[in-house]
């Protein structure tokens, strides 16, 4: 029993940890209406901005600041730069366009940061196993699952409590009518996107010491997190919240009962979730 | 990648020359003295030796590609690239760990490039791709790296040598040492797929031959992330020891990850080489402290040879050499002693097989041979553990299995 109790608990770390990736991509998505598939490259720049950071500072806290702020400032530009001239056009020329700047962030990293695996420390304080259910578990884990609730909830919070929030809402329901009321829509959608990348910059900077940074990282993410955001409903705060949950115990529970296809196992739950609701768990809302 | 690119490039059209005169039964055609001019010396009028450098220089295993051709440019320039009197030259080509662009250019390599042999091949996937083309071509291929089983026995051929390693050789020696040196009992994990797979069965052979215990066995996919799931079922297990084979982002993820866990501590780890070698051992840092693991080199281990190699390596690529490093620096090696001994000549395939078998030399790994039988390369397999040795983290090698051989 407590075996599984265990295993839960790794799941909801899991499920965590995809949720700080899903987070940003799903409001970005909800939001703006636009797919960023740069969104793992987001990832492995925060990653990697928190590792020279540690490099050069010493302390994974600085780094958990200066990876947000950096991608940040850096979703801000290409928003502004690249992405603006295109929200007149389909959803296929963004998703060619982010996917275009996720190949030149994998190259430009790769060139930078080289190509070994790195690895960042969790910080001194979460380095340890504690005792739990009879057993040791790593307080690492445990830091994440109380940072993702944290995060949630204060994302919730934020969006629908707050004269920000209230803004990015109207902005969503109708952007003429938003800006006829004085509300600058261009620096509210730059600063959502910004916003994004900087969820995508913290996830690296908290995800390193459990998965490492290397080439290729960036489209491994990528992958595990659109599966989330689809199971849980493109676009909304509570889709990729339980749908990351759901796909961490999945995940975890399939590696334990089924092992023979561990693999293909969050795909089948996926396939069979979509069979029911196309629209994702919470994706509700016809667009 | 620009380098590289013109270098192929120039060596293409040297190559363009000197194949119209392979063609022309020896001595300068009429191509060759257009090409070069009159009063060509013999040895140039013979042609350079052509190597074909087949190795992975992107994806997952880039960096094993980039220790494999350093060591190897490294070895030649110590030899002014010649060796039996002719100069050696090398097309270089990437594997892209996909069997099919293996094959492919491996079958480019030999007919249109009409090198005189090749060498490298990370990837076992690769190496069994290729084998029938590299037999049936009877071309002479030197493998570097990968160490599936079967290119040792089911799938051996005459024209194919393995100066790195098998599954079987790392880790079945180690399976009673384990026994006797570190638990009785132990839970087994390894990537699911070839070679992690082939490598537990070889540890588990000589393990319960000795007398041990398996109390589980877990297969994580290959590329896993999250290995929680698995590190909770071998906590459940409570061993006293494991033995688990991963490598590259595999080996770095699931070290962290079980160092976290508190199993680095709980019970006692080790797994083949690979886990906690050069190319990963910086990332996994204090997290692989304590793990044993057999393997047939370290970067620590005290020799002439040894030293002389690592230094030269350190000076010259600002970064220490690793156990694939080491491979492609004996690679370059054997083939220059194959070369000395056929004075140059690769025209003659046995007499070349002949010089092969027989190439022995001081290898920074210890003495190098081959098994006329199988090969592949006998060497001795020592046995390391990760130990702070003042701010470094190093395999410190501390006993040896012996000279092994495989079975074949």
């Amino acid at each position: 029993m407590t075996f599984y109790l265990l295993q839960a608990l790794n799941g909801l770390a899991y499920g965590m940890l995809l949720f700080l990736l899903a987070a940003g991509l799903s409001l970005i998505f909800g939001l703006m209406e636009v797919v960023n598939l740069a969104h793992g490259a987001f990832y492995m720049l925060g990653a990697y901005l928190a590792l020279s950071t540690v490099r050069w500072t010493g302390s994974f806290w600085i780094a958990a600041l200066v990876a947000p702020l950096g991608l940040g400032m850096f979703g801000f530009l290409l928003e502004w730069e690249l992405l603006r001239p295109l929200y007149r056009r389909t959803h296929l020329d963004q998703i060619l366009l982010t996917f275009g700047v996720a190949f030149v962030l994998s190259d430009v990293a790769r060139w930078w940061w080289g190509a070994d695996v790195q690895s960042l420390a969790p910080p001194a304080g979460l380095d340890r196993s504690i005792p739990l259910l009879g057993t040791l578990f790593p307080s690492y884990r445990l830091f994440v699952i109380v940072l993702g609730a944290a995060l949630a909830g204060a994302l919730w919070l934020g969006l629908t409590r707050t004269r920000l929030g209230a803004m990015v809402r109207a902005g969503v329901a109708n952007r003429e009518m938003t800006q006829a009321l004085g509300i600058d829509i261009g620096l509210v959608f730059g600063g959502v996107f910004a916003f994004g990348a900087a969820l995508a910059g913290l996830a690296g900077v908290i995800a390193a010491p459990i998965q490492g940074v290397f080439p290729g990282v960036d489209f491994e993410t990528l992958i595990v997190t659109l599966i989330v955001v689809v199971v849980g409903g493109l676009g909304t705060l509570s889709g990729s919240f339980w749908g990351s949950l759901l796909i961490g115990e999945v995940d975890t529970f399939g590696k334990t009962l089924v092992p023979q296809i561990a693999l293909v196992f969050i795909y089948l739950v996926m396939a069979a979730i979509l069979l029911v609701r196309p629209t994702g768990l919470f994706g509700g809302r016809a667009r | 990648m620009k380098a590289r690119a013109k270098l192929t490039r120039r060596h293409l059209l040297g190559r363009a020359a000197i194949g119209g005169a392979t063609l022309a039964t020896g001595g300068p055609s009429a191509l060759l003295s257009k090409e070069h001019g009159f009063g060509v010396p013999a040895v140039l009028a013979a042609g350079s030796v052509k190597v074909g450098l087949l190795v992975s220089y992107s994806k997952v295993y880039g960096q094993l590609g980039e220790d494999i051709t350093d060591a190897m440019t490294l070895y030649f320039d110590s030899v002014n690239w010649s060796g039996g009197g002719r100069k050696i030259t090398w097309v270089r080509e990437d594997e892209e760990i996909d069997p099919q662009v293996g094959l492919r250019k491996v079958r480019k390599l030999i007919e249109a490039d009409q090198v005189d042999l090749i060498t490298g091949i990370v990837s076992t996937a690769t190496a069994y791709a290729i084998r029938d083309t590299i037999h049936n071509s009877k071309t002479i291929l030197v493998v570097s790296n990968a160490g599936g089983n079967l290119l040792t026995r089911a799938r051996k051929s005459p024209y194919i040598f393995r100066v790195s390693f098998t599954s079987w050789q790392v880790s079945n020696p180690f399976g009673k040492w384990f026994y006797t040196n570190i638990a009785r009992e132990a839970a087994l994990t390894a990537a699911n797929y070839g070679f992690g797979t082939e490598s537990i069965a070889a540890f588990k052979e000589s393990f319960v031959a000795a007398g041990g215990k398996v109390l589980g066995e877990v297969y994580p996919p290959l590329n896993n992330t999250d290995y929680a799931p698995y590190i909770t079922q071998v906590q459940k297990m409570n061993p006293e020891g494991t033995y688990n084979f991963y490598s590259g982002s595999d080996a770095v993820r699931f070290i962290a990850q079980s160092s976290q866990y508190g199993l680095t501590k709980s019970t006692r780890m080790s797994g083949a080489g690979f886990m906690v070698e050069q190319d990963v051992l910086p990332a996994e840092g204090a997290t692989a402290l304590g793990i044993y693991s057999p393997l047939h080199w370290a970067l620590k281990l005290q020799n002439p040879e040894n030293l002389a190699f690592t230094r030269a390596y350190r000076a010259r690529f600002r970064r220490d050499a690793s156990v694939f490093a080491l491979q492609g620096y004996d690679a370059a090696r054997v083939i220059v002693e194959a070369l000395n001994k056929t004075g140059g000549d690769t025209s003659n395939k046995d007499r070349l097989i002949e010089a092969l078998v027989n190439v022995k030399f001081a290898s920074p790994r210890g003495q190098y041979e081959f098994d006329p039988n199988t090969h592949n390369v006998i060497q001795n397999i020592y046995v390391r553990q990760v130990r702070q040795v003042s701010n470094d983290i190093v395999n410190v090698v501390f006993d040896s299995l012996g000279r092994i051989k495989d079975p074949g």
